[in-house]
């Protein structure tokens, strides 16, 4: 069990983290008219169609003791990145930046410029707007967002090999378990944990759904 | 040349350029409701979007009581939040997560709670919304959507108000009732409003002041009946309800008796009309309305009326309870007669008929 729990924890940090990361970035790309904005879209989309090995081979190689990150990290706190969980949380947060970014973009350009408008004219600045008119009528965009990174990072295997490595209590999650399994044709210790992953999964969407149907319900009625 | 503004005048000087399309204005309006007239795409929405703070011009300036919100020579830009002004758009763009009553209360939430509460109750009672003030905006209908909108805009107590066709999707009841409860609060607080349509019957019921404007330039102002009623300009009178839009040539000036003659084109004969602008040999269009025109079956004698012209009907079409009958007389002249008249006349494809047009139902444009 000690995987899932591992699991978890990279799973609950990287979507409280890339909230509030992937937020303000979401916002300017929904709102900002700067003309180069297809730029950063295009890199935020990346992980989208880079093989994981291909995302995690060049992480590996920046968090190594002689790579641009490694070194920082090496100077900040005297530890390397590669094949530690700190490594696998950074990692693992740009692999599931486009699932939590994109659906907050698409949920904050859904909006209706006008009540954007009459907020603005009724005298409320910018973050007012977007804690009391952006925000709760983004909220199924949110929960989906949340969700998605968290099943995301949940179930990666690729990146998490590549950076994390396979060490017991550090680095070794889930996915990465039932692969040894597998390859050790301990055929029943890995149905039992991916009958596990698999329910939860199931859970999560299904609670998803539910609740984005109620809030839809709820406003956008009209 | 600055000009001094009277108090709390809205004095708006703007130009904007966006692709191909050029907003270039300059007024002035006083409290009470002014009218922006003029076809889609005119520039009316975003004229007002300049002087909310929500769009840029290039150049300008936009003040009230001669204090500037925008000054491109000063380089000032007043943001939207503090400008103070309110604007209601063709929707009602309530915030649909709060009930109507929280929609209203959105714009003075800094109040203390006690002076909020006051201001709320007294606009709800003023706009007769106390029994809608629980609802969430998808329980309203459009007309009180509307209304809580305008509450919502008004309890904020705005140096101004702009209303980009806030009734547009209205019928007429609940149009002239919030007109009338707009009027009843624009009596108690004096600010400049402008109210921009492109519905003629509208701004015959609002009609203080109208500005006309077309291709992002301002053509007339005064008050409807001279502007729409006598327009110079020929997009105007077409908009204004003139169906007919006639080419002519003036070929006598009578001083004395205020009229003029004009050659029509294509035909052998001239029209009188008022005396215009216009000197001997120019060329001018002269508008009149479809129903201002007569049919007769023979040659009227005896009639004050100084415009009779001999056609023929080219074609007949029934809409709804007006008969829209095309008469070639060198020009075709489009003419609408009941259904009763219709009958009588047994009007056909093909038939001799007489037009007569009163001289004061010609209006020379430009």
């Amino acid at each position: 069990m000690t995987e899932l729990l591992l699991s978890f924890r990279l799973a609950f940090l990287v979507t409280a983290i890339l909230l509030v990361l992937a937020t303000p970035l979401a916002y300017w790309l929904a709102f900002s008219k700067f003309p180069a904005k297809f730029l950063i879209e295009a890199v935020v989309a990346l992980p989208l169609v880079l093989p994981p090995t291909v995302l995690g081979f060049y992480l590996l190689v920046a968090m190594g003791p002689r790579g641009p990150l490694g070194k920082l990290w090496l100077a900040l706190f005297g530890r390397t990145l590669a094949f530690t969980f700190t490594g696998l949380v950074i990692a693992s947060v740009l692999y599931s930046l486009p699932f939590c970014v994109q659906p907050l973009v698409a949920s904050f350009e859904r909006l209706d410029p006008k009540l954007l408008a009459a907020s603005r004219v009724l005298g409320a600045n910018p973050w007012r707007t977007f804690r009391q008119i952006i925000l709760p009528l983004s909220l199924p965009g949110v929960i989906t967002a949340v969700v998605l990174t968290f099943a995301h990072t949940l179930g990666e295997f690729g990146v998490v090999l590549m950076v994390g490595g396979n060490l017991s209590g550090t680095t070794r999650t889930v996915s990465i378990s039932i692969y040894d399994h597998v390859q050790s044709i301990e055929y029943a210790a890995a149905n039992q944990l991916a009958l596990t992953l698999l329910a939860i999964s199931f859970v999560l969407l299904a609670l998803v759904y539910g609740l984005n149907r109620r809030v839809g319900v709820r406003w956008l009625s009209n | 040349m600055a000009i001094e503004l009277t108090q709390s005048e809205l004095g708006v000087r703007v130009r904007l350029t966006r692709g191909s399309f050029h907003l270039d204005v300059d007024f002035s309006v006083p409290p009470g409701i002014n009218i922006l007239f003029g076809p889609s795409g005119a520039g009316k929405s975003t004229l007002l979007d300049c002087i909310a703070g929500l769009a840029t011009p290039q150049e300008g300036r936009v003040s009230i009581e001669n204090e500037a919100f925008f000054d491109s020579a000063s380089r000032l830009d007043v943001s939207a939040q503090k400008r103070h002004l309110g604007y209601l758009f063709q929707s009602p763009a309530l915030f649909p997560h709060v009930t109507a009553k929280q929609n209203i209360e959105f714009g003075i939430s800094h109040f203390p709670i006690p002076d909020r509460n006051a201001a709320v109750a007294e606009i709800l009672k003023l706009f007769r919304l106390e029994n809608l003030a629980a609802r969430r905006p998808a329980e309203l209908s459009g007309g009180e959507a509307q209304r809580v909108a305008l509450a919502r805009s008004l309890v904020t107590d705005p140096r101004a108000l702009l209303l980009d066709e806030p009734l547009s999707a209205l019928d007429a009841g609940l149009k002239n009732s919030i007109i009338a409860d707009l009027r009843a609060w624009n009596a108690e607080h004096e600010i400049p409003i402008v109210y921009v349509t492109h519905d003629r019957a509208e701004v015959d019921a609002l009609g203080e002041r109208v500005i006309t404007m077309d291709h992002g330039q301002i053509i007339q102002q005064g008050i409807p009946r001279e502007v729409l009623d006598a327009p110079r300009h020929q997009r105007l009178a077409q908009i204004a309800g003139y169906e007919n839009v006639l080419e002519g040539t003036v070929k006598e000036i009578r001083l004395d008796n205020g009229v003029m003659r004009v050659a029509l084109q294509g035909t052998t004969t001239s029209i009188e009309v008022p005396l215009s602008y216009a000197k001997m040999g120019d060329s001018v269009r002269v508008a009149i309305r479809a129903g201002d025109i007569l049919l007769a079956l023979e040659r009227p004698i005896g009639l004050s009326a100084r415009n009779i012209l001999h056609g023929t009907i080219e074609s007949l079409e029934q809409r709804s309870a007006t008969i829209i009958c095309r008469v070639n007389s060198g020009a075709t002249f489009e003419v609408h007669v009941t259904l009763g008249a219709g009958r009588d006349l047994n009007l056909q494809a093909g038939r001799e008929v007489w037009l007569v047009l009163k001289t004061y139902s010609c209006h020379v444009v430009a």
